[in-house]
C-alpha cells in the first residue's frame, strides 16, 4: 500500500494561486482609468466578437482578463445578479460595492475548494458617479480579495508594469482623448521596455460617460469616433470630439 | 435554495448557469415566486383601477404612440395622472390598457427581458422577437383575465430591418396581430378608431401624426366616461411619445400641451372635431 505524499496546506494553495497567475498572465493586459467625464476601458483584443468590457448596469461597467469562457460566465452571474436585485428592490440598489463583494465571496469560494480548478481570471468592475469623487473602480484578482483602486488600474498579462507606467502619468481632471492616449501607450509597452504599435481596429474601448442622458452610462467606442480621438493630441482638439449620443459608426 | 441574492455569499447555481439570455427564463429556474404567472389566483372578482385608452399610428419615418391619464374602478376615477406609454428600449414602446397595477408590472419586466437579452447577448432583439416576448408574457397573465384582471397593451415601434414604424395589437390570450396605419386599444377604443379612421392619411408628417392621435384621444373621451380629456386647470395633458430612426422620444409637457391646448381651442368653435370630406 502505497501512502500518500503530505502537501503542506501552504504549498498547496500556492500552487493554486500560480496555476491561476500563469493563466491570467498568458492573456493580454487591459486597463481601467477615470477621466473628468467617466471612467475609459482600454484593451487589446483581436476579436470583434468576444468582448473584454461589458455592461452590467446602469452605471456599473466590467472588464475582465484571462480565460474568456469562466469570465464570461462571472460577467452573464453578474447580469443576471443585477438586474435581479433592481428588480426587486429599485435601480437605485444596484451597486458595484455590492456586485464585487458576490464577485469575491464567488472567487474566493472556488479558490479554495479542493474539488474545482481555480478561476484563471481578473476583473474589474467600476461604476461611474455623478460627480467624480463618486466613481468607484474595484479590482478582483483569482483568489477572492477585492483591492479598491483610485485613478487607474491593469490587470492581465504584465499588469505589474503597466500599472506604475500608469501611476506615474495618470493625473485627475484628465479628458477622454488624453486618457486613452496615456493607456495605448501603456498597453504598447512589452515586457522587455519595447514598444510596439497597436493599430485602432485591434483596441477595444468602451467608456462609463457621466454626461450621457440616457440611464445606462455604458457605450462602446469603436469606429470613425475612436480614430477620432486617437488622432486628437492636444486637450482643445479633445474637447470638441468627446462620446456624442449617436448609434456608432461601424 | 442555498443563497438569496439578497446576501452577499457566492453566486448561486441558477447565475452562472449557460444557456438562456432571458430573464424570465432565469426568474422561473432561480425565484418562480417573482414571475407574476406564477401567483394563485384570488377568489372571486378583484375590484382594481384601470387604465384606459392606448393610440398608436404609423408615419413615414416612424410611428407615434399615445394614451390618455385616467384609470377608473367601476363609475369612480381612481387616478388623473397615471401613466399609461413607457419606453420598452430605445427602439420600441409599449401602451397599456387593463388593469393598472399588473399592467405596470408587466411593462417593468417586459423592459427588464429586452435589456437583459441586450447585455447578454450584446445585440438587441429584432421587432417581432420583442412583439413575441409580450405575447407570451400576456399568455401568461390568461388566469387573471378570467378574473377581470386582464392586461391588453399596444406594442410600437421602429423596425430597423424594414426601416419603417410598425404596430402590434393583442388579445387578452396573447394573440398578436400587426396593425396597417392606426391602432387603439382600450375602453375608448372604438371611438379612438373611429376618429382615426376618418383622419388617417399614409404620408402624415410626423408633427400631423401626433395631432391625429391628440385628436383621437380627444374623442374617446369626449364619448367614453373612463378616458380623460387634456385637463386644462390641472395641467395634465396625454402623454406622446413618437419612436423613429433616433430611437424613442416622448413629447416634453410643453410640447403636448401646446398640442392639446391647439386642439382644445379649435374644439370650442367646432366641438364634433375637424370633418372629413363626404365623397
Amino acid at each position: 500500500m502505497s501512502t500518500p505524499f503530505y502537501v503542506s496546506p501552504q504549498q498547496a494553495m500556492a500552487d493554486r494561486a500560480e496555476y491561476a497567475r500563469k493563466g491570467i498572465a498568458r492573456g493580454r493586459s487591459l486597463v481601467v482609468l477615470q477621466y473628468t467625464d467617466g471612467i475609459v476601458f482600454v484593451g487589446e483584443n483581436p476579436s470583434r466578437a468576444l468582448h473584454k468590457f461589458s455592461e452590467i448596469y446602469d452605471r456599473i461597467g466590467f472588464a475582465a482578463a484571462g480565460k474568456y469562457n469562466e469570465y464570461e460566465n462571472l460577467r452573464i452571474g453578474g447580469v443576471r445578479y443585477a438586474d435581479l436585485r433592481g428588480y426587486t428592490y429599485d435601480r437605485d440598489d444596484v451597486t458595484a460595492r455590492g456586485l464585487a463583494n458576490v464577485y469575491a465571496q464567488t472567487l474566493g469560494t472556488i479558490f479554495s475548494s479542493a474539488g474545482e480548478k481555480p478561476y484563471e481570471v481578473e476583473l474589474v468592475v467600476a461604476e461611474v458617479g455623478s460627480e467624480p469623487e463618486g466613481d468607484q473602480i474595484y479590482r478582483l484578482p483569482h483568489d477572492g480579495s477585492i483591492v479598491d483602486e483610485h485613478g487607474s488600474v491593469a490587470v492581465g498579462g504584465n499588469a505589474e508594469q503597466i500599472s506604475s507606467f500608469l501611476d506615474q502619468r495618470h493625473r485627475d481632471g484628465m479628458s477622454l482623448a488624453e486618457a486613452l492616449k496615456l493607456a495605448v501607450q501603456a498597453l504598447s509597452r512589452d515586457t522587455n521596455g519595447t514598444e510596439r504599435e497597436i493599430p485602432a481596429e485591434r483596441l477595444e474601448v468602451a467608456v462609463l460617460d457621466r454626461t450621457r442622458p440616457q440611464q445606462r452610462k455604458f457605450k462602446r467606442i469603436v469606429g470613425r469616433q475612436l480614430s477620432r480621438l486617437l488622432e486628437a493630441d492636444n486637450a482643445a482638439a479633445a474637447k470638441t470630439d468627446e462620446p456624442s449620443d449617436e448609434a456608432p459608426e461601424e | 435554495m442555498e443563497a438569496n441574492p439578497r446576501s452577499t455569499g457566492r453566486l448561486p447555481a441558477a447565475f452562472l448557469t449557460p444557456g438562456s439570455s432571458s430573464f424570465m427564463d432565469f426568474l422561473a429556474d432561480h425565484s418562480p415566486d417573482l414571475l407574476p404567472g406564477n401567483r394563485k389566483l384570488p377568489e372571486g372578482i378583484v375590484e382594481a383601477p384601470h387604465g384606459t385608452t392606448i393610440v398608436a399610428a404609423t408615419f413615414p419615418g416612424g410611428v407615434v404612440l399615445a394614451g390618455d391619464r385616467r384609470a377608473t374602478m367601476g363609475n369612480m376615477i381612481a387616478q388623473r395622472d397615471i401613466e399609461k406609454v413607457f419606453p420598452a428600449d430605445e427602439y420600441s414602446a409599449v401602451g397599456i390598457a387593463g388593469t393598472a397595477g399588473l399592467a405596470v408590472e408587466m411593462v417593468k419586466l417586459f423592459q427588464l427581458e429586452l435589456e437583459h437579452f441586450e447585455k447578454v447577448e450584446g445585440a438587441t432583439l429584432s421587432l417581432e422577437g420583442k412583439a413575441n416576448r409580450l405575447s407570451t408574457m400576456i399568455r401568461g397573465n390568461l388566469g387573471m383575465a378570467m378574473q377581470g384582471l386582464a392586461v391588453v397593451p399596444l406594442f410600437a415601434g421602429w423596425d430597423e430591418g424594414k426601416e419603417k414604424g410598425r404596430i402590434f395589437s393583442y388579445d387578452v390570450t396573447g394573440g398578436r396581430s400587426e396593425e396597417h396605419g392606426f391602432a387603439a386599444t382600450g375602453s375608448g377604443s372604438i371611438f379612438a378608431r373611429g376618429s382615426m379612421k376618418k383622419l388617417y392619411r399614409a404620408d402624415l408628417t410626423e408633427e400631423q401624426a401626433t395631432t391625429l392621435v391628440v385628436q383621437a384621444l380627444y374623442d374617446a373621451a369626449d364619448d367614453d366616461s373612463a378616458t380623460g380629456g387634456p385637463d386644462m386647470a390641472r395641467r395634465i395633458f396625454p402623454i406622446v411619445t413618437v419612436i423613429t430612426d433616433e430611437g424613442f422620444r416622448r413629447l416634453s409637457e410643453a410640447e403636448s400641451s401646446e398640442l392639446a391646448r391647439s386642439i382644445t381651442e379649435r374644439r370650442l368653435e367646432q366641438p364634433d372635431g375637424p370633418r372629413a370630406a363626404l365623397l
